[in-house]
C-alpha cells in the first residue's frame, strides 16, 4: 500500500515560528496567546516515560527562572490531554513538584510536523527532544534537538535565553561557556580603519578580532 | 471549548476572568486583575467571545450580560 508522506521543511532560525492552535492540558491556545514573550516550545517522546519524567521536573523547578526572564514554556507529546493531565497528577502525587505549564496534546502530530519534531530515525510515532525558542515576535531564535535517549540540560536553555536577550539589549555577541554577567564580544569591526582603532578602545582583546567588554547593567 | 464545560457553566479560571472584565480591561489587565498567565487570558477571551459572554468594546473587553450569570 503506498502511503503518501506530506513533506514539511524544518523551520529555520530567523524565521517565524510556524502557528498553530492547538488542544492543550490548559485549553485551547494558539501561538499568538504568548505575543509579547519569550516562548520556549519543547517536545518530549511520550508521558509516563522516565528520562521525560526528569525532563518535566527539571522545567517545572526552573519555571520561576523563565517567568523571571518574560518567559513562558509549553510542552508538546503525541498523547492526549487526559494523559498529560493523568501525568502531571502523578508527577506532583509522587514528587511534590507541580507541573505549573500547559503541555500541547498533538495526537494528529500537526504541530509536530511543522516545527521538525518527528524525526523517522529515531521514531515514527513518537516526537524527538526538540526545543525551539521564540522571540516575542514570533521569531525562531533558537532550536535544539536531542535524541531519544538523552535528557536536556534546563539550566543550557536559560542560558541561551540569557544570551539571546543580553545580545538583544546590548548589540553584542556572547562566547563559549558565557554566563551572564560574564564579558561579552564585542562585534568584529567592520572595515580597516575600525580594525586599527579596536585595539585603543579600551576593550580586553586578544587581537582586532577578538575582543571583550564588560556589560554595563541598565 | 475547555473554558465553557458541556452543561454550559465555565471554569474557575474563566470566572476569573468574567469577574475581572466586569469594567471594561485590556487583555493585559484582566491578566492582573485575575492572577492569570495572559496567554490563559487571550485564549479565554476568544472563547468566552465566541459564547457572547464577553465582548470587545472601544478596544477593552467587558462582561456581557450573559457572562455575568456564569459567575
Amino acid at each position: 500500500m503506498d502511503v503518501e508522506r506530506e513533506e514539511t521543511r524544518m523551520p529555520l532560525l530567523g524565521e517565524k515560528a510556524p502557528d498553530f492552535e492547538a488542544n492543550t492540558s490548559q485549553g485551547t491556545l494558539r501561538l499568538e496567546d504568548f505575543r509579547g514573550s519569550w516562548l520556549v516550545i519543547f517536545s518530549h517522546p511520550a508521558d509516563f516515560t522516565p528520562v521525560c519524567t526528569t525532563e518535566f521536573m527539571a522545567f517545572a523547578q526552573l519555571y520561576d527562572e523563565f517567568k523571571k526572564r518574560n518567559c513562558e514554556l509549553l510542552g508538546l507529546s503525541v498523547d492526549s490531554v487526559p494523559s498529560h493531565i493523568a501525568w502531571a497528577r502523578n508527577i506532583e502525587e509522587k514528587t511534590g513538584i507541580k507541573i505549573p505549564f500547559p503541555i500541547i496534546a498533538d495526537g494528529n502530530k500537526e504541530v509536530a510536523m511543522k516545527y521538525g519534531m518527528i524525526h523517522p530515525g529515531q521514531s515514527k510515532t513518537e516526537t524527538v527532544r526538540a526545543t525551539f525558542i521564540i522571540d516575542p515576535e514570533g521569531m525562531l531564535r533558537l532550536i535544539l534537538y536531542y535524541p531519544l535517549t538523552t535528557g536536556r540540560n534546563m539550566e543550557e536553555i536559560l542560558r541561551c535565553i540569557d544570551a539571546l536577550q543580553t545580545s538583544d539589549k546590548y548589540n553584542v555577541a556572547t562566547p563559549a561557556n558565557w554566563n551572564k554577567g560574564e564579558k561579552v564580544v564585542v562585534p568584529a569591526p567592520i572595515d580597516q580603519e575600525s580594525a586599527e582603532a579596536r585595539l585603543k578602545e579600551g576593550y580586553d582583546c586578544i587581537d582586532w578580532y577578538l575582543c571583550k567588554k564588560e556589560l554595563k547593567e541598565e | 471549548m475547555p473554558c465553557i464545560l458541556p452543561d454550559g457553566s465555565v471554569t474557575e479560571s474563566a470566572k476569573k476572568v468574567l469577574s475581572a472584565a466586569m469594567e471594561e480591561k485590556s487583555p493585559e489587565e484582566i491578566a492582573k486583575a485575575a492572577g492569570l498567565p495572559l496567554f490563559r487570558v487571550r485564549s479565554s477571551i476568544r472563547e468566552l467571545t465566541e459564547a457572547g459572554f464577553i465582548e470587545l468594546k472601544d478596544g477593552k473587553y467587558l462582561t456581557t450580560e450573559g457572562g455575568r450569570k456564569k459567575i
